[in-house]
């Protein structure tokens, strides 16, 4: 039988403000256990909660960058259970009404393109960790996560595949970071997936029973996890069996899922409206004050590359993977209008090469868009050859890293004449005079009559060899459109 | 002096006839004497109040006084209170010395009152007698076979028995005006959100509300004016210009409209308290006053509706209590699970346990929408009923208890019962209307009886207004239960 494959993501974002949710304690990773937890991440008796505005304010700009409905109020309500890394025995979070409902993401898989819908998005505050490492038989808590603003985003079961979903979670992580609500580090948690995996006969519209992979933190396990979810489904179904609704955690030694718990030991959370929290209201100025501060979104941003720049539809996508890279390259392309794509080349390949090779992202990105500007201005002029302009980049990347700054977009960058100066001192400037250009192709067919005369009894290839030399006589300087030209027309006088 | 109201006080202070230093001494020796007898203090800490009684000196000295500044106010131990043992009456928090101050006991301290203890109560205030504290019953000054009524019962006792000349109490079903009532003082339970909940131990969310116990109505109306404001710390604390509550105390009453509910005054009230409070209904007609019968036809289903959303609330707001990371923690235990039941078995009092076991109930899967939504959508039918009373009326008249207060023991194998003693004040507290209990005079076995006031929102003035009248044409605030030569 043939059987498809049914994902619905649910996606923890921690959001990116100063401040925990419900207290003033710093969200800042990494510090000394407990020493980011104040009186009411402890849960003190008698403290309360006072809602963060700014998280209230990510979640508003993520509802309207996916289309969806900011409900006015929503409520928080307190989920009940019992766990040392719970302070106050209840996670205040949102049920019955959360702050966004609805709206969709548009995803790219090889040539799948999909829309994926969104349940819901809804604030609620993080627990802390528990150390079972270290103590000797006992268990130590660090509360300094407690409280921390999370934004669980939840998508309808509209997946096909381990790709789509790794394609669905690629590009919300990229939303997330390019609206600025966070910081996307997967490492330290700050985006987290759960996976509900189901399988069904190809052709049925029916769902199957699901499993809920938790905790999922990285693209890869992701893929791995449901591609092995699914293929234990299938065989447990192929078997005559039947799924059991379930909870799985996935081992990435083993890669394979195991049940953690099941329905019927699903704990009852008793989840009521909190007293301590007033319903959300969130009035329509708030909402235009935030789409006022919204940036243009990837996919217009993509549409307006296509359409403006000339660019490919594979060109325009990488460029907005990250909102850092288009910016850059946006500034390039102001200094250089007349060459959008030589831009693109450039940013793709070269910047973000040497990028990558450093562990670096754009926004360290140690070159300024008005020096690349200046170097691509120097191929376009003549001035230098596309090789040399290799070589002169690389000595500009060096230059450029012992610069004190990295990019940032309001800033013009320090010495703009960068690869002027390069190419000057190094007398890289390429050889564009047609006497000397013509003495050099004069020597090098007086000492090359070999070739001259294959070329002469028609191997084209012979051609090529000597505009080589000729390039060689003039380490590389000589503009090869001219040094085309000269030889031609001096071996065909 | 330790029968004097806190204006007379200040201005002994402020004449420098008396220093807060003698003042606090004074008050902390009769406390020291009767406690053993009446149990009224969990806390004592002499050297501590006698320390603020001294900075409280030195702020007179510099010409900084505010109204209570050097003056002693008993606190009730809800109230988280630096480097104070803060136990809210639990075996739980035994032995919690609270590390930050409480919004109120911030602006007392701001005020230079001085904290002469920390105040009996019902365990975490749950009860109506004093007699689910786990340091042991708190005694009525009246008569020691009594109870002082809960759950703020050790503030009411000490003011009774002038071991403070006033006191703070919490208020979540009556647990101000209870036993203000039955130990013969005057207490106020503000507009639901006027007075910060930030740092007082939460029993019941959304219907916890902190006021003052003391005397008099005039000296409620000084410990208001220090209790209320803003604090952005509490969310449903509200945002309001400062009033002066005793801006209003000198006007007449002429013309004030009392409603009287039907439903009040029926087969539950003894005929004790009903002859003191038509008593003193009878005298508010001679200050100018005049009665209109009203009805609050939803208010029976007060008690009920109170039992299923006060322990729904309870039982979350006491899940912290896990003995992990303060409090009690069972000396023995197998397993975190094991840990955890131990520790709430052991640190937890039956009516407390009692409390999240119902709470635990209603909330529950399958039960939430027969309960806990049903009894919210009552709770709005029953304010809407003082809203409508209200077009009508100034201020709603009637007893703050149907009866006086009972014997030690008597319903405390009874918990319906116990909960029946609430019937006239919950409804207050689900409205989040202000209400208070003044003293009228005395029933059965010469034990007192209070008259419940209940007032329209924000009405805190015109009540203590209409409080303050009756107090200068009647003497019943005034009186005693122990002689001070004791």
């Amino acid at each position: 039988m043939q059987w498809e494959i049914v994902v619905g993501l649910e996606v923890h974002t921690q959001l990116s403000t100063q401040s925990k949710i419900f207290s003033g304690a710093s969200t800042a990773f990494g510090a000394a256990p407990n020493t980011e937890a104040c009186a009411v991440d402890l849960a003190l008796p008698g403290v309360l909660p006072v809602l963060n505005r700014g998280a209230v304010e990510r979640a508003i700009k993520l509802g309207l960058a996916v289309g969806g409905k900011i409900n006015s109020p929503s409520i928080f309500a307190r989920k009940n259970y019992f766990y040392p890394d719970l302070p106050k025995g209840y996670q205040i979070s949102q049920y019955e009404l959360p702050v966004v409902e609805g709206g969709s993401i548009k995803i790219q898989s090889g040539e799948v393109e999909r829309v994926v819908r969104l349940t819901r998005a809804h604030l609620e505050e993080d627990a802390g960790k528990s150390l079972h490492e270290d103590f000797h038989g006992m268990t130590g808590i660090d509360l300094n996560r407690a409280g921390t603003p999370l934004l669980e985003i939840v998508s309808e079961p509209d997946m096909r595949s381990s790709a789509e979903a790794v394609a669905y979670a690629k590009t919300l992580h990229s939303l997330v970071r390019w609206i600025g609500i966070c910081d996307g580090n997967m490492q330290e948690g700050s985006f987290r997936c759960d996976a509900n995996v189901s399988v069904r006969p190809k052709g049925s519209d029916k769902l199957g029973t699901r499993c809920e992979i938790k905790n999922l933190n990285s693209f890869r396990f992701l893929e791995k996890a449901i591609d092995y979810e699914a293929r234990r489904q299938i065989e447990v179904l192929e078997d005559g069996g039947t799924i059991q609704q379930q909870t799985r955690l996935y081992d990435s030694d083993k890669d394979e899922t195991r049940a953690m718990r099941s329905k019927e030991d699903a704990q009852d959370y008793r989840y009521f409206p909190d007293p301590d929290l007033l319903p959300l209201e969130i009035g329509e100025d708030w909402i235009a004050q935030v789409r006022r501060g919204l940036p243009e979104l990837p996919q217009q941003m993509r549409a307006r590359l296509e359409r403006d720049y000339g660019l490919s539809t594979y060109d325009a996508a990488a460029l907005t993977g990250d909102r850092e890279i288009v910016e850059y390259y946006e500034a390039v392309v102001e200094k250089l209008p007349s060459d959008p794509k030589l831009c693109a080349n450039w940013v793709m390949g070269d910047i973000s090469g040497y990028l990558n090779e450093e562990g670096k992202f754009f926004d360290s990105c140690p070159l300024f868009p008005a020096q690349l500007a200046q170097l691509l201005t120097r191929i376009k002029d003549g001035t230098i050859s596309g090789k040399i302009a290799k070589e002169v980049f690389k000595q500009m990347w060096v230059k450029a890293s012992a610069q004190p700054v990295a990019w940032k977009h309001s800033d013009p960058g320090p010495d703009i004449n960068l690869a002027d100066q390069i190419i000057e001192s190094q007398g890289l400037k390429q050889i564009s005079d047609s006497g000397e250009l013509e003495k050099l192709v004069g020597e090098v067919i007086a000492a090359n009559a070999k070739s001259v005369e294959e070329f002469k009894a028609g191997r084209e290839k012979a051609f090529n060899a000597l505009v080589g030399q000729v390039m060689k006589a003039a380490k590389g300087k000589a503009n090869p459109a001219q040094v085309n030209e000269i030889l031609k027309k001096k071996l065909t006088e | 002096m330790l029968n004097f109201g806190l204006t007379q006080l200040s201005a002994l202070l402020a004449a420098k006839k008396i220093s807060s230093a003698e003042l606090t001494g004074e008050f902390l020796e009769r406390s020291k004497s009767l406690n053993p007898d009446y149990n009224a203090f969990i806390t004592l800490n002499e050297e501590t109040s006698l320390a603020q009684a001294r900075a409280a000196d030195a702020m007179i000295a510099a010409g900084q006084a505010h109204a209570l500044t050097g003056i002693p106010i008993a606190q009730k131990d809800i109230f988280c209170t630096k480097g104070w043992l803060t136990t809210c009456g639990s075996r739980m928090l035994s032995n919690f010395i609270s590390p930050y101050d409480a919004h109120v006991i911030e602006r007392f301290n701001a005020a230079g009152a001085v904290n002469i203890g920390k105040t009996n109560m019902d365990e975490f205030a749950m009860g109506s007698s004093n007699e689910t504290s786990f340091y042991g019953p708190v005694r009525n000054p009246w008569d020691s076979t009594a109870v002082p009524g809960g759950s703020s019962g050790g503030s009411a006792c000490a003011v009774a028995a002038r071991m403070a000349p006033a006191a703070t109490g919490t208020d979540t079903g009556g647990s101000i005006r209870q036993p203000a009532a039955l130990c013969g003082i005057s207490g106020l339970k503000p507009t639901y959100g006027l007075v910060s909940r930030y740092g007082m131990i939460a029993f019941a969310s959304s219907l916890d509300q902190a006021g003052p116990m003391a005397k008099s109505a005039e000296d409620l109306a000084l410990m208001l004016n220090v209790m209320t404001g803003f604090d952005a710390r509490d969310s449903t604390s509200l945002e309001r210009e400062p009033e002066d509550y005793t801006r209003d105390l000198e006007k007449p009453l002429e013309g004030l409209r009392i409603g009287l509910p039907k439903e009040y005054f029926v087969k539950e009230i003894n005929d004790d308290v009903a002859r003191a409070v038509e008593a003193a209904i009878a005298e508010y007609r001679k200050l100018g006053a005049r009665t209109v019968e009203v009805s609050l036809p939803s208010t029976k289903l007060s008690v009920p509706v109170y039992y299923v959303l006060a322990p729904a609330e309870a039982s979350s707001n006491l899940s912290r209590f896990d003995g992990v990371r303060y409090g009690y923690r069972a000396p023995e235990y197998t397993d975190l699970n094991d840990m955890y039941r131990k520790s709430r078995a052991q640190g937890f009092g039956a009516e407390v346990k009692r409390r999240i076991l119902i709470g635990t109930y209603v909330l529950s899967h399958g039960y939430y929408d027969a309960y806990y939504i049903q009894a919210q959508k009552l709770r709005r039918l029953i304010a809407q009923d003082f809203i409508e009373a209200f077009k009508q009326c100034d201020i709603i008249m009637g007893p703050t208890s149907p009866t006086v207060a009972f014997n030690l023991g008597e319903k405390s194998s009874d918990p319906v019962q116990m909960y029946l003693s609430d019937a006239y004040t919950i409804a207050v507290n689900l409205a989040g209307l202000p209400a208070m209990s003044i003293p009228a005079g005395f029933g059965n076995q010469n034990r007192p009886v209070g008259l419940h006031i209940i007032g329209n929102y924000f009405a805190e003035a015109q009540m203590l207004n209409v409080a303050h009248q009756y107090q200068r044409a009647t003497d019943w605030h005034v009186r005693m239960p122990i002689p001070l030569e004791t």
